[in-house]
């Protein structure tokens, strides 16, 4: 039990630590694998109370998907050349009081949901009627009641997610004319009859051959 | 405390002893890999230092150790060094959840094959740290054709262990072995199992997919800036990635540490050997077709994983759970 709370703070003390030099760091792409350290450790920590699947999936999802393409914009980009100057600036950036709004709103909510266990008991994890001291693993629970009692929120989500990815296509896609592709299909339906063709030239005059 | 420092010395030794092997094993693939791709041209390939050149990878380590490590004067230093032990490092810690059989596994978690893809999904940040560190063209392009790559193989990757599990029913690698004991997936999924010995082979950036680091095109790809002992890293990185691909291929599919025919010769021989055997064979086919294909372009490489790998599996998975449930077959239903 010792080893365990040892475990969680170290974890939790890292997890801490990193966000706060995801704001901190000058270096962008120094905020960017603070943020992945961050992920990292948190997914540690629900490996630890027994959520090893949502772990396990926040680190394929978050750092092996999410994060590499944080990781892209901020290299592509060359965000990396704009210092951060949140603390160094002579005058104060404009971005402080955004961002202490935003936190404080998200402050406030974590407030509600806390508090509205104590007013509303049945709100409550604990006090609901899960088993959790079952025989199955809670890949298993997981699937059960994703499939199952919330198919229909599943799926919703899932078309959310579709409609996105086709809205980012759409948005970004352009046909650019003038570039040459390879088609199999054309190369493999190609026949000698129109491959090759005889041309009668004439003295002194090039021949036009359409490519 | 004295006990729970038992436990910590029993559990070092025990990492110790998976640990040594696996690097063993790996200096040993490199010259396996070396002797193959040279018999397959003619060549007699590296035989000099030690019987057939067996040490030959002892040898290029301790070059390596003893050359000197440069640092680019305007490179990021700190994710510089850190990118080939960040490589290295998830190279290995994936080898904690593999079982070597029925009783001898180091980590037997309910989530193995799932921490088994999520190591590997983080191995390309130890490429994508190299290629932007260095602060230099052609390892930044090569980290990003690398990532890009390996992004778009690990989502095939991920839906054929999906048709894996579908026949399992349970995330554990000694579930899924054990799952394989009248018939082995290779048989009712043998078209996954060639996509996903491609796929491997494009994820752990092994020729004819080595793109990132195509000399033509980018020297050396995200390893041009490094040198000595931080250059082996990456390198043996790379090939302990390249073994835990072939282990995982021969757990999903080859029925892991299983025997063949579960009769008497062949029941004698330990259940690691078999593992171990299935391991060099798929190996040996890496190395063959390091020897025989050309390497692809890398729009030709995007094609193959995002239009044709990737609906073909997702279409099998329909096909697979359409006939496990139609026979009634699904794993938990009876």
């Amino acid at each position: 039990m010792i080893a365990h709370s040892i475990f969680f703070y170290i974890f939790s003390i890292i997890a801490i630590l990193s966000a706060i030099m995801v704001t901190v760091s000058k270096n962008t792409v120094h905020s960017v694998f603070f943020l992945i350290l961050d992920f990292i450790s948190i997914s540690c920590l629900f490996i630890m109370i027994g959520a090893e699947f949502v772990g396990m999936i926040m680190l394929i999802v978050y750092v092996g998907a999410v994060a590499v393409l944080f990781l892209f914009v901020v290299m592509m980009l060359n965000v990396s050349l704009q210092k951060n100057e949140w603390f160094g600036a002579e005058r104060g950036s404009s971005h402080i009081p955004v961002g202490i709004i935003v936190s404080i709103i998200i402050f406030f909510e974590l407030i509600i949901v806390i508090g509205g266990w104590k007013f509303k008991p049945n709100l409550n994890p604990d006090s609901l009627n899960l088993n959790f001291i079952s025989e199955k693993t809670n890949t298993h629970s997981i699937g059960e009641v994703l499939y199952t009692d919330y198919i229909h929120l599943f799926q919703l989500s899932g078309m959310i997610l579709l409609v996105a990815m086709i809205g980012a296509i759409v948005l970004t896609f352009r046909k650019r004319s003038g570039i040459k592709k390879q088609s199999y299909f054309k190369q493999i339906s190609r026949e000698r009859s129109e491959g090759v063709e005889l041309i009668d030239v004439e003295k002194n005059k090039g021949v036009k051959i359409d490519v | 405390m004295l006990e729970s420092f038992n436990i910590l010395f029993l559990e070092v030794y025990k990492i110790l002893f998976l640990l040594l092997p696996v690097l063993t094993a790996v200096a040993m693939i490199v010259w396996l890999d070396r002797r193959v791709w040279a018999f397959v041209q003619k060549r007699r390939g590296p035989n000099v230092v030690g019987p057939f050149g067996l040490f030959q990878s002892l040898a290029d380590a301790l070059k390596y150790i003893f050359k000197e490590i440069i640092i680019p004067a305007s490179s990021n230093k700190i994710i510089f060094i850190l990118a080939p032990i960040v490589t290295m490092t998830l190279a290995l810690i994936a080898w904690a959840v593999i079982p070597f059989s029925e009783s001898y596994v180091l980590a037997d978690i309910n989530v193995g094959i799932l921490y088994i893809f999520a190591v590997s999904s983080l191995g390309v940040y130890g490429i994508i740290m190299g290629g932007w560190a260095s602060n230099s063209k052609y390892p930044f392009l090569g980290a990003i054709r690398s990532a890009a790559q390996m992004i778009s193989y690990e989502v095939s990757i991920g839906v054929i262990i999906i048709n894996v599990l579908l026949c399992v029913g349970s995330l554990n690698l000694s579930d899924i072995v054990m799952a394989q004991k009248n018939m082995w997936f290779i048989i009712p999924l043998f078209p996954m199992f060639v996509i996903y010995f491609i796929s491997a082979l494009a994820e752990t950036n092994r020729p004819p997919f080595d793109l990132p680091e195509a000399e033509a095109e980018l020297v050396a790809g995200y390893q041009t800036e490094y040198s000595g002992m931080m250059y082996a890293m990456f390198w043996l990185g790379e090939y302990a990635n390249i073994l835990l691909m072939c282990a995982l291929g021969s757990i999903l599919f080859l029925g892991g540490w299983l025997s063949p025919i579960e009769i008497y010769p062949f029941n004698l021989i330990p259940q690691p050997i078999w593992l171990i055997l299935k391991i060099l064979i798929l190996f040996i086919l890496f190395a063959l077709v390091k020897a025989i294909v050309p390497r692809y372009r890398y729009d030709q490489l995007m094609k193959l994983g995002w239009k044709i790998f990737l609906p073909f599996s997702l279409i099998w998975v329909v096909l697979t759970s359409s006939f496990l449930l139609y026979f009634n077959l699904l794993p938990g239903s009876n």
